[in-house]
């Protein structure tokens, strides 16, 4: 116990800490109105799809600046973002099947580039890829610094734009009846989706970063029939997983940050699975319990009925 | 020869990925291969840790355990009332966690490269090859690819109408009496055998791509399935050719530029396709427009 209060009382993992915590939070806030658009598996694909960016900003730089591989990467993201919405729009394909589609293809030809790159012998280019799979401990001052300061435009433009996001949520057509520049407001929450993607993989990897935008809410909409309930919810979901996933990294050697806090996250969409009121397993059960009785009660008091006529 | 192998391999993954992938395409079930393709790696890790050995034969098997068991869990959590991207999402992700978590506690000193044991190289084809009694057959990719290929081919073909109608109404498969879960469950089981048994020879990249991208070509081209799943499987073998040679003057991966030819055919099924394509579409609505003026 008090290795744990003198890991927590040291500065640097109280950086990791922070930003693993404001990660979980604002990619909990954003997850849950990809998951009622049911896209939840966005983050995956802009995830993948960030590598030809990241190939496309070395090969323009030469150089392995963290700052121009974001840049490329959320350029990448965006194409992506705009090739799944050009697919389901103007032809018949179905979302996931355009998620999956631009997936593939997308990170299909940053891997082109990358072998070309290793192919071609230019110099520094060994751990481009390290990108994409992330080192939350290795998160410095500076890192924190941008995620919070992510975190908290993240945040406050789903706060701004609560209203409208929810009724492009559940109605978009009925947004666009009454005026939303629907299209706009969409675009806006993709981009919203590809700022928290780009932040969040080289901290915790592709497939933790799609993690925390779905296993968060998935776990918050067992709770509540509220959208606004379940987007708090949801944010302190995934919150928990940061810290819960942070400091058990920092217990012992060889534990990674990412995979731990998707586990948590994951313990948490258990517990909810099980134990949430109306929607849990337990009160499912003790639902279908109480009628099967009362429909037994029922036949058993039907012949009496009868016999009274 | 090394090239024709290769070329081979890459159309017999194509062709098994094409033939079960245009049912995930309309079963709205497109991302369950990238979601397979992550989640054996738990079962690669347990099976390399309890025969201590590199040996492709375990590592296949625990991967197939694993597959078979996150299409299950899937399908459970859909079943009690989970959206079928969130359920994937979940289940995926879980495992692949967990399987990150196990190589790095007990497998970091061992020589458990996740690129080479889950991501093979198809450039490396050739070499592996099988030998009967001193005797070469070929390479062991082709004829694994190849069984996987024929299955597919086989059960599909042999339960065409079943699969059929299970996809596009389940409702009516069950009121004529057909197994609608048994399918499903079967269908899934055949995709997650498919990917597996291709991702270790080919990469999970090119499987992941294959399962979705030339049946979706397919599904802009025609309104029949069976004539889906005949041009999704050519797709599949054009990409594999043309990819390679294209690999070849790039000097870039082969599965990679195998998978961005079959992009590049959706792109142009997606522009140009007769019935659906976007600039056939906007030229008649615009000859249209024109037509109304002139009247």
């Amino acid at each position: 116990m008090t290795s744990l209060v003198a890991l927590l009382t040291d500065p640097n993992m109280q950086w990791i800490l922070l930003g693993c915590i404001l990660l979980g939070l604002s990619s909990g806030v954003i997850g849950s109105f990809m998951y009622l658009r049911k896209q939840s598996l966005m983050g995956d694909a802009l995830a993948h799809a960030a590598l030809p960016g990241v190939c496309v900003a070395f090969m323009i730089t030469g150089t392995k600046s963290m700052f121009g591989f974001m840049i490329g990467a959320a350029i990448a993201g965006i194409v992506a973002t705009f090739a799944i919405s050009a697919l389901t729009r103007y032809s018949r394909i179905k979302s996931d099947s355009a998620i999956a589609a631009v997936l593939s293809v997308f990170f299909g030809f940053g891997i082109m580039l990358l072998t070309e790159i290793q192919h071609s012998g230019a110099g520094n280019q060994s751990g481009l890829d390290k990108f994409l799979f992330g080192q939350a401990a290795a998160m410095v001052l500076s890192d924190v610094y941008t995620m919070a300061v992510i975190s908290v435009v993240l945040i406050g433009i789903c706060i701004l734009f609560f209203k409208e996001f929810k009724l492009l949520s559940f109605d978009p057509g009925f947004a666009r009846g009454l005026g939303f520049p629907a299209g706009l407001l969409d675009k806006l929450l993709m981009l919203l989706i590809v700022i928290a993607v780009v932040a969040g993989i080289q901290a915790v990897g592709v497939i933790m970063m799609a993690a925390l935008l779905i296993t968060p809410a998935v776990s918050a909409r067992y709770w509540t029939e509220k959208l606004g309930v379940m987007v708090c919810l949801s944010g302190l979901f995934g919150a928990i997983a940061g810290l819960g996933g942070t400091v058990i990294s920092s217990l012992g050697q060889n534990l990674p940050t990412g995979p731990l806090c998707v586990l948590c996250a994951t313990v948490v969409f258990g517990v909810s699975l099980i134990f949430a009121p109306q929607r849990g397993m337990i009160s499912k059960a003790i639902v279908r319990l109480n009628a099967r009785k009362s429909l037994e009660q029922g036949v058993g008091a039907q012949p009496r009925e009868e016999r009274a006529l | 020869m090394s090239s024709f192998y290769v070329i081979l391999t890459g159309m017999l993954v194509a062709g098994g990925c094409s033939i079960v992938g245009c049912f995930l395409v309309l079963r709205k079930m497109a991302m369950i291969g990238d979601a397979i393709s992550h989640a054996v790696l738990p079962g690669i890790v347990i099976a390399f840790l309890i025969s201590g050995s590199r040996d492709s034969v375990w590592m296949m098997f625990g991967a197939a355990v694993l597959g078979l068991l996150t299409v299950y869990l899937i399908q459970l959590f859909q079943q009690s009332g989970l959206q079928s991207d969130a359920a994937i999402g979940v289940v995926f992700t879980t495992l692949f966690a967990i399987g990150v978590l196990l190589i790095s506690v007990f497998a970091s000193n061992a020589h458990l490269d996740m690129d080479h044991v889950l991501y093979g190289e198809i450039a490396y084809v050739p070499w592996n090859t099988i030998e009967i009694a001193g005797f070469d057959i070929g390479p062991r990719a082709v004829w694994i690819t190849g069984a996987m290929f024929l299955i597919n081919l086989l059960v599909v073909g042999g339960f065409f109408k079943q699969f059929k109608v299970t996809s596009f109404d389940p409702a009516l498969a069950a009121s004529l009496g057909i197994p609608v879960v048994f399918f499903h469950y079967l269908l899934m089981s055949l995709v997650s055998l498919t990917t597996v048994a291709s991702f270790e020879s080919v990469g999970a990249i090119l499987v992941v791509g294959m399962l979705v991208v030339p049946p979706l070509t397919a599904y802009l081209l025609t309104e029949k399935l069976s004539r889906m799943i005949a041009y999704s499987v050519g797709v599949g073998a054009i990409s594999s050719i043309v990819g390679f040679y294209t690999a070849t003057v790039l000097d870039a991966s082969i599965a990679a530029c195998m998978l961005c030819v079959s992009g590049v055919l959706l792109l142009l099924a997606f522009l140009f396709s007769p019935s659906h394509g976007v600039v056939w579409r906007k030229l008649f609505q615009q000859r249209g427009i024109v037509g109304e003026n002139s009247k």
